[in-house]
């Protein structure tokens, strides 16, 4: 399995739940605290992200940025 | 914060385009239209276009576009967005050139400038944001408004016999021999942003062909108007807005 990662800005989140809902993966979750403007933010809450970019993709306020791991490191694994 | 490598290795894939300002986008949760202003400006850095395209910014929600989109733009007053891209693209032909309108832009006080534009074919992209309310405004009844859909003014939901029926604009402006190019999306699942991504780059493809007007509907939400959450809303979109508003392209060019 290919694994990755998210950088959520958490000040920018709005907590609209769109990214939770597009994770294939269910890595993200609402966080129980909240941001700077009074909104629970996307966070996440399992350690099994792809990196597939989903989240990102559908994120209205972009506040994501996605990692992967580097190719190399994938075949090595194998 | 947008490191190219993490320190465990794990390289970038994808990240903010910096097309957009660093300003954070003042639209409601789970808006659609910060999704649009991001996949345009994806196209224009991935096209290396960011010099040469100048956006006309409408009235409505989207009034600010001008301050996240880091191009040239030019603010027009309500609903006459494409007249004010038809002056730019002809002082301008070598640029690339787009009017970005809500539905209540568009398609209500703007209805005469949309029609001449796109009857005129000009070479322009025409983005059009259908979330079937006046949003900016506190969500009154625009002419895309479905039947039986309550709004603030149509608070007993909206009827033929009083209101009209919902207007298709885009169908009746592919009908216009100026039209080059004319698709309908929407940006409520990841296939969907992949698909009008792809609508937008062949958009600015065309426009360097001079062959009329392409024009893109997006169907969209506005989760405060319809009152509900951004999730209730993309659920809505689909069983509702998507019967009277079918996806796909509704004009394609035959001469390429
Ligand atoms: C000449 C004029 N008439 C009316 C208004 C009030 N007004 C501002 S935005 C708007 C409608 C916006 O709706 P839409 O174009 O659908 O954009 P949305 O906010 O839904 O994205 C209206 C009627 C105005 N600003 N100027
Ligand atoms: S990149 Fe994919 S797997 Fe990772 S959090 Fe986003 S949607 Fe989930
Ligand atoms: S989609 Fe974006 S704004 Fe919405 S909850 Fe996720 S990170 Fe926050
Ligand atoms: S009022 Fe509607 S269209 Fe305007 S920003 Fe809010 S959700 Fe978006
Ligand atoms: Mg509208």
């Amino acid at each position: 399995m290919i694994r990755g990662t998210v950088v959520i800005e958490r000040d920018i989140c709005k907590g609209c739940e769109l990214c939770i809902a597009a994770c294939p993966q269910e890595s993200l979750g609402l966080s129980s605290s909240i941001n700077i403007n009074g909104y629970r933010f996307a966070e996440l809450i399992q350690d099994n992200c792809t990196g597939c970019v989903n989240c990102a993709l559908v994120c209205p306020d972009v506040a994501i940025t996605v990692y992967r791991q580097p190719k190399s490191a994938i075949k090595k694994a194998v | 914060m947008q490191e190219e490598v993490l320190t465990n290795g794990y390289e970038l894939v994808y990240k903010k385009p910096s097309t957009l300002t660093s300003k954070p986008f003042h639209y409601c949760p789970g808006c659609g239209h910060s999704v649009v202003h991001r996949l345009l400006m994806e196209v224009v850095e991935e096209k290396g276009i960011q010099e040469s395209t100048i956006g006309v910014a409408p009235v409505g929600c989207s009034v600010f576009a001008y301050d996240y989109m880091d191009i040239d733009m030019q603010e027009a007053a309500h609903g006459r967005a494409s007249a004010v891209a038809t002056g730019v693209k002809r002082i301008h032909p070598d640029k690339y050139v787009f009017s970005y309108q809500g539905d209540g832009d568009l398609a209500a006080i703007g209805t005469a400038e949309t029609i001449h534009t796109v009857n005129r074919g000009e070479n322009i992209l025409v983005v059009f944001i259908n979330n079937a309310i006046y949003g900016m405004t506190g969500g009154q009844m625009a002419p895309t408004t479905l039947l039986k859909q309550v709004t603030s003014t149509t608070p007993y939901g909206r009827t033929h016999e009083q209101m009209g029926y919902p207007l298709r604009i885009t169908e009746l402006l592919a009908q216009l021999p100026g039209a080059y190019y004319v698709s309908r999306h929407a940006v409520h699942t990841v296939n969907a942003v992949r698909k009008l991504k792809k609508a937008i780059e062949k958009s600015f493809d065309y426009q360097k062909l001079n062959r009329g007007t392409c024009f893109i509907e997006v169907v969209s939400n506005c989760p405060s108007g319809w009152k509900m959450t951004p999730l209730e809303s993309n659920k809505w979109l689909e069983e509702n807005m998507f019967p009277s508003y079918p996806l796909g392209d509704i004009k394609v060019p035959k001469d390429k």
